[in-house]
């Protein structure tokens, strides 16, 4: 039994301590968003904040996280509409979009570390993050069209 | 189940279509009206009891006016269903924020359920098209009815008829009108469809319908479908493809992994999975360790010992036999013109196995329910595996349906549909959901994947440089002959061949007498399963004689670009032909043209830098898309120094090309007038001599005087790519995108080594700027896992990282 807290709600989970965190969010908890790529944290598909930090689930055992905040992509933005969303869309972003709930969560703690963020600010975070479909220069896009509308609002 | 349906979220736009096809091919009429309420995600035949207006197989409109199309193709990556919808709704006039999607789940009625070959759009634009006239054209007759008004007199835009000052919308026209008219197959081929230019959606830009639920976590994958009291399965896989046994299984250290169920070794009546055991947990987390625990021992055949190097060389037997293959271009004097030509260039390239790495590991979810066998998961080609699923099964076709899912990334390894098998066996012999989920490493070793080739292309030249004859032999696993050897065509000698693992070799140059060889590699074909790849073939065939195209032209001294438009005559076969190939090679060379205009080609170019160039024409010789790109390549001689020189002899296992330079004077005579002068480097080597080459590597070299292959294999270059394209007509702009892309891309899945940067680097620059940034890193992740731990310490260091995570437990 692990007692965390989930997009804002308070869970307990009966899955082993060891249990990689991504398949309780995915299997015990159902929250299909956030995805299986490999399993030992190369790819990135698997990206969730814990205490607003980007990690791999896949190779995060869940007593780990024990009394952490985790965010998954369901709860980065409660009506979908993070800038790094709406910018996704706007560059029309994912092809087969599988790894796109990964990207976006780890392009959100880059824009809270590097507001605004270079070129190879970008590539150096969102390194370990894979896109099979090559979809990079247009998350890089999105990324620089989110980081301007988070200025904006400032 | 409607939770299981693409798309998850229901306020967002959905997809469907593909009905329309059955109704042209097969000669049925149709019924114009049905009626019902204004669930998008409904069954079909639910739909039809109630109130929506179904003009044919390809689309509905309901009540509210919200344009529903039928999409029979799978959504990986390339936006289909949008594509298709708006070839539809362009016809049929509907305003497009009315329009939605339904990827549709497997039924007899669709036809064939097929998505590759960038096929899709080109095949299914005449059908689509003429069912949105004809939706069109029985919405202005009632229209007009209910307008008061002649048919003739009323024009439909954006979902509504007008007639003078008057209109009635869509949805209007559902609720209100009379629409029971049916269609004769022929009229519906007679439909009128609008002229180009009176497209308003098909060729503009738009926002693709699936990709909101693509960046909130709402889109829906095969391997998220699940079942109330589904066991999660994860398999052990025996040592060999095909002829494996399982002799004993020992799950002794399983059982203490809680949530472990059980083992089981699979009987499969069809053959798909032979020697597999699958193993159950009430979760993936536990199936995964509990495989880990579950010892297996196996009976294997030969195959278990056949290296790549050994169907390599089988493949070189195989062509050296003159008799052996299926001829797909055999002209008359081939012989003759190598026996009687001054001088012959050969060269052999091989291309090593590349796995297909789509990001969602295959998997399915499978169970049986009222009887029926339902299979969830994403696949490309479901007209293939139904067949062999209801074999596995023990039961018809008609007791199995493939329900649709979003795919994470197909490359082609989803259109081998086998992973469905062992999923749907594990559940009849369990009597429960069976949901199987294959781990990474598991999935790279399940590849269907690109079989190693080996090509031989000849060229005969006369005295004063003219090509009199040329001669292109493939070898490769087979996998049309191994999966669906009904789509073999027969070639010119009789001989049935795979036309996916020797297209690209017929290409549109005119040289002369030209034999196109494919032979199938039978070792390969034992040895795994060869798969699909994207391109199809040529991602290797048209690899090899685009290379072989430069060399030809270096040998002769004459620059690639004026080579190659000398040989595009369009003359005899090379003519083209209406509707997709008209022009044909002049085509191809208005493309090149254009390329090397706008990357400035013979232009003055800075130290250490240079342009090269390749062209082609897709998968089928009659449905081209002309494409021809430009790299432009820099040497950068410090950055490389650092780095050890590479090994020609390792790398060549890894895509690069050997190349075997022979002539038929012994290597004395000249093959040009200009050939002795230093660039004719590929008869500089030595006879015999094996070198590793790319075929954008030639001009880079050239420039770079006095460099050499040394310099040029040492160093890195750095570049950019220029790309022009002409597409085949009605394909549309998103097609010819496709194809530009896709050769790059198809290339990037071939795993540069460590070491290799410097030959690597050039095949890089091709690709734009995509690879640049995470190219290199992701090849080096293929290949970790190809051959992991020695070569790649971080993945070792990873994989020692799980292991320790689970022994922490």
């Amino acid at each position: 039994m692990t007692s965390l807290t989930i997009n804002e709600r308070e869970v307990t989970v009966t899955s082993g301590e060891d249990t990689p965190l991504l398949w309780v969010i995915r299997d015990e908890l159902g929250l299909t968003g956030t995805k299986f790529g490999c399993g030992i944290g190369l790819c990135g598909a698997c990206t969730v904040h814990v205490d607003g930090r980007a990690i791999r689930s896949c190779i995060t055992p869940v007593a780990a996280v024990a009394g952490t905040r985790i965010t998954t992509i369901e709860g980065l933005d409660p009506a979908g509409a993070h800038p790094l969303q709406k910018a996704w869309i706007a560059t029309q972003a994912p092809q087969c979009g599988y790894c796109q709930s990964g990207q976006i969560m780890q392009a959100a703690t880059l824009l809270k570390d590097f507001p605004e963020p270079t070129d190879r600010d970008i590539d150096a975070v969102m390194g370990g993050n894979l896109c099979r479909c090559m979809a990079y220069v247009r998350i890089r896009k999105a990324i620089h069209l989110a980081a301007a509308e988070l200025k904006e609002r400032e | 189940m409607a939770g299981l349906r693409f798309p998850a979220n229901p306020d967002a736009p959905a997809s469907a279509a593909r009905r329309g096809f059955l109704i042209g091919a097969a000669g049925a009429g149709f019924v114009l009206a049905f009626a019902r309420p204004g669930r998008v995600f409904a069954d079909p035949a639910e739909a039809i009891a109630a109130s929506a207006y179904e003009p044919n197989l390809w689309c509905r409109i309901d009540a509210d006016g919200i344009v529903t199309v039928n999409i029979i193709r799978a959504e990986m990556g390339q936006h289909v269903g949008t594509a298709l919808a708006r070839i539809l709704a362009d016809e049929l006039e509907a305003d497009w924020a009315d329009v939605r999607i339904d990827h549709v789940d497997s039924d007899p009625k669709w036809g064939l359920m097929v998505t590759g070959g960038s096929w899709s759009v080109w095949q299914s634009f005449p059908l689509l098209s003429q069912a949105g006239a004809a939706a069109r054209t029985a919405l202005i007759e009632e229209g007009a009815r209910l307008l008061g008004v002649a048919p003739s007199a009323c024009t439909a835009r954006a979902s509504t008829v007008s007639a003078g000052g008057r209109s009635i919308r869509y949805a209007e026209i559902v609720r209100r009108g009379d629409l029971s008219r049916q269609y004769s197959a022929d009229e519906l081929k007679a439909m009128p469809l609008k002229p180009a230019s009176e497209r308003r959606l098909v060729g503009r830009d738009t926002q693709a319908i699936d990709i909101p639920d693509k960046t909130d976590g709402k889109a829906i994958y095969g391997i998220d479908a699940r079942v109330a009291g589904m066991l999660y399965a994860r398999p052990k896989l025996p040592p060999t493809r095909n002829g494996s046994k399982v002799l004993s299984i020992d799950d002794a250290a399983a059982k203490s992994i809680p949530g472990y169920h059980s083992a089981l070794a699979l009987d499969d009546p069809s053959g798909t999975v032979p020697g597999w055991v699958m193993v159950f947990a009430d979760s993936y987390a536990a199936a995964i360790r509990a495989a880990d625990q579950v010892q297996v021992r196996w009976d294997s055949d030969d195959t278990a010992q056949v290296s790549e190097q050994q169907i390599l060389d089988h493949g070189a037997k195989l062509i050296a036999d003159p008799a052996a293959g299926a001829r797909v271009f055999d002209d008359a004097g081939v012989e003759d013109a190598f026996a009687q030509a001054a001088s012959v260039l050969e060269h052999t390239y091989t291309t090593a196995s590349v796995l297909h790495f789509q990001l969602e590991p295959v998997n399915a979810l499978a169970f049986e329910k009222d009887g029926r066998w339902e299979i969830h998961t994403g696949n490309q080609w479901q007209s293939l595996i139904l067949p062999t699923l209801a074999k596995a099964l023990g039961v018809g076709e008609d007791a199995v349906v493939m329900r649709t899912y979003l795919l994470g990334g197909g490359f082609g390894r989803r259109l081998n549909g086998d992973y469905a098998v062992p999923a749907a066996l594990a559940a009849k012999a369990l009597g429960r959901p069976v949901k199987m989920v294959l781990t990474r490493a598991d999935d790279a070793r399940f590849d269907s994947f690109r079989s190693p080739s080996i090509q031989r292309v000849r060229m005969a030249f006369d005295a004063a440089g003219a090509v009199t004859a040329m001669q292109h032999d493939a070898c490769a696993g087979w996998p049309t002959e191994v999966m669906v050897p009904a789509f073999m065509p027969k070639g010119a000698n009789g001989v049935a061949y795979d036309p996916f693992a020797i297209a690209g070799a017929d290409s549109w140059y005119g040289v002369g007498a030209q034999r196109v060889r494919a032979l199938s590699n039978d070792l390969a074909n034992r040895a795994f399963r060869p798969g699909w790849l994207r391109s199809v073939g040529p991602g290797w065939t048209n690899w090899a004689s685009e290379c072989f195209i430069d060399e030809a032209a270096h040998a002769l001294g004459v620059d690639p670009v004026a080579f190659r438009l000398r040989l595009l005559d369009g003359k005899g076969r090379n003519a083209g032909s209406a509707p997709n190939a008209v022009g044909g090679a002049l085509r191809l060379a208005a493309v090149i043209r254009r390329a090397a205009e706008k990357a400035g080609w013979g232009g003055t170019l800075p130290a250490d830098t240079g342009l090269g160039i390749a062209a082609t024409f897709g998968q089928e010789r009659d449905m081209p898309t002309w494409t021809a790109c430009v790299a432009r390549v820099r040497v950068d001689r410090q950055r490389h120094r650092r780095r050890r020189a590479p090994d020609p002899g390792r790398r060549r296992r890894h895509d690069r090309a050997s190349r075997r330079c022979t002539r038929a004077d012994g290597g004395r005579g000249a093959v040009g007038p200009e050939h002795g002068a230093a660039r004719g480097h590929a008869l500089r080597r030595r006879p015999g001599a094996r070198h590793q080459s790319r075929h954008l590597h030639a001009a880079a070299d050239r420039r770079c005087a006095g460099a050499g292959h040394r310099v040029r294999r040492q160093h890195r270059g750095r570049g950019r790519a220029r790309r022009a394209g002409d597409h085949g007509g009605r394909a549309g702009d998103r097609q010819c995108a496709v194809r530009g892309g896709r050769r790059a891309r198809a290339r990037s899945a071939d795993p540069p080594r460590r070491g290799a940067r410097g030959a690597g680097a050039e095949v890089r620059l091709t690709v734009a700027a995509s690879m640049r940034w995470c190219g290199a890193r992701f090849a080096r992740t293929l290949n970790g896992f190809a051959a992991p731990a020695a070569r790649f310490p971080r993945y070792a260091r990873l994989s020692r990282l799980r292991a320790a995570l689970e022994s922490s437990a």
